[in-house]
């Protein structure tokens, strides 16, 4: 089964007012060492676009688990705005 | 005078703030649980299997009323290869009868039963909202800052019920940042199936009887992994949980390991047919007892996941929360009498929490962490050696039982050598024990 058909069976809030996920340093991003937030992710959240040199974040797919902000410390992370982001039917 | 507008502010609402929640507002404490989603339990997951006792004290025969799955007469552990299990576990029909040993849950749905229970003993709860930060006067906390306009809420004393991430506990200085090797990420699928078609695959005669299956062993090839499948009414949870570290060293996306773990041929027959409802992904804390930060300070106490509270061992975690929170709450109880709120009178929590089983049971497994971070191969190579012994003695082939455990000890002394065995086994009964 495709992640993405996964994520299309999770209910979510998504704040259209922004990304609660970002990244403190780009520059950072393009000297990365195989960039971890692009596969421990389990939402595929981050994806890398070599052309333009640049972290794209799908951040309305979040679960909210934190894995990206434990393997990199350039991913700035917060709790979506109260009452956005993911909502477990069943948890 | 300061305004106060609660007793008590508990930031969270799962298990571990909702049993502090519910002892504080049963002694007519004014207390508010904050939480972000939009009700209890719209953000909280577990593999999960909760066991009553922790709760039952609380609110007892609770299991009677709670909206449970199955209770749990059968928990198995496997290890698991490319294409052989060796089996143990332990069915008993002792586990058969009330009040049961554990449950199959789904969070969403209990954490909002509890909830319910806890608002009507006469706590508050908020959802929806952020807690951004505590509130800090000369050095105490005195409240949080909310993402609400005008959202400061002063009061006595906050307990972080706010889960593995704990962004209180981190800006208090109690918790240092958590470390890859420190935590395990689980991801989980829901797969819904026939309540009839689960007994029968799984060996239980009703739909009220469940089975736990662990699975751990080479086929995660050398990575701190350790899989799940648990049975609930109607469908069957499956997921696997990996330390950060060793996906990041073994590139590994964590839903490409459980979709290719759904297609072993000894579980693809559980979930064949079946279809997916939910997927999931959480954070585990697996640091154990070394990884327990100091659980107070002046006007704050820290419960639950936030302070790390899991015994990956028994996959416990929920019960965990519970009692730390019960536990937090009777403390809050005694200072009110004093009415201090320090940490040196906050401090009793430390104590009560030292000689509950949590920090017991912490306590006796602290360095088995550190040690299968050691000797990764404890999960790898142990398992294969049972599994490759096992197959030969009841692989029937000519060849005589005598030459066959000949065999077996000539590859044991090459390949680990008879007294790194020893030693192995030494350290182990140690650690354990």
């Amino acid at each position: 089964m495709r992640i993405e058909d996964k994520l299309y069976l999770v209910g979510y809030n998504v704040d259209e007012e922004g990304s609660h996920l970002g990244v403190s340093d780009t520059e950072a991003c393009k000297k990365c060492n195989g960039r971890p937030c692009t596969y421990v992710c389990p939402a595929s959240v981050y994806s890398y676009d070599e052309e333009e040199q640049k972290l794209s974040i799908n951040y309305d797919a979040c679960v909210e688990c934190g894995t990206c902000r434990i393997a990199c410390d350039y991913i700035t992370w917060r709790y979506p705005r109260g009452g956005f982001g993911v909502a477990y039917k069943f948890g | 005078m300061r305004k106060k507008d609660f007793d008590v502010i508990i930031v969270g609402a799962g298990p571990a703030g909702l049993a502090a929640g519910y002892v504080l507002a049963k002694a007519k404490v004014n207390v508010a649980i904050i939480e972000r989603g939009t009700f209890p339990g719209s953000k909280n997951v577990m593999g999960g299997i909760f066991y009553r006792k922790a709760l039952d004290d609380l609110i007892p025969e609770f299991y009677k009323e709670a909206p449970l799955e199955r209770h749990i007469i059968e928990q198995k552990m496997w290890f698991l290869s490319e294409d052989s299990v060796f089996s143990t576990g332990i069915k008993s029909y002792k586990f058969n009868k009330e009040p049961y040993n554990c449950f199959s849950v789904f969070r969403a749905k209990f954490d909002k039963w509890f909830a319910q229970k806890v608002q009507e003993a006469g706590a508050l709860i908020i959802n929806e909202t952020v807690v951004k930060d505590p509130i800090i006067e000369n050095g105490k906390v005195v409240g949080i800052r909310t993402d609400r306009p005008d959202g400061d809420l002063y009061c006595d004393c906050v307990i972080a019920a706010d889960g593995v991430n704990s962004f209180l506990a981190k800006t208090l200085g109690l918790r240092e940042k958590i470390t890859p090797n420190k935590v395990a990420v689980a991801v989980k699928e829901i797969i819904g199936l026939p309540e009839s078609v689960i007994n029968d695959r799984f060996g239980v005669s009703s739909d009220s009887e469940g089975v736990t299956i662990e699975i751990t062993g080479p086929y995660f090839e050398g990575m701190e992994s350790m899989g799940f499948i648990y049975t609930n009414k109607n469908s069957v949870s499956i997921g696997i949980g990996t330390i950060i570290e060793d996906l990041i060293e073994h590139k590994v996306n964590p839903n490409d390991l459980l979709e290719k773990f759904k297609t072993h041929p000894a579980i693809a027959p559980l979930i064949a047919n079946g279809e997916t409802k939910e997927y999931l992904a959480h954070m585990i804390p697996e640091g154990g007892y070394y990884a327990v930060p100091k659980l107070f300070s002046d006007g704050f106490m820290v419960v639950g996941d936030a302070a790390m509270l899991v015994n990956s061992v028994h996959r416990e975690g929920s019960n965990l929360a519970i009692e730390s929170g019960k536990l937090a709450a009777k403390t809050y109880l005694e200072a009110k009498e004093k009415n201090d709120f320090s940490a040196k009178s906050l401090s009793a929590y430390q104590v009560k929490m030292e000689n509950s089983f949590v920090l017991k049971d912490l306590k006796m497994y602290r360095n088995l962490p550190h040690l299968l971070e050691e000797k990764r191969y404890l999960l790898t190579k142990y398992p294969q050696l049972i599994i490759d012994s096992m197959y030969s003695i009841y692989n029937v082939d000519g060849v005589s039982k005598p030459d066959k455990i000949k065999n077996i000890k000539e590859k044991v002394k090459k390949e680990f050598g008879y007294w790194n065995l020893a030693k192995d086994m030494f350290t182990l009964w140690r650690k354990l024990g």
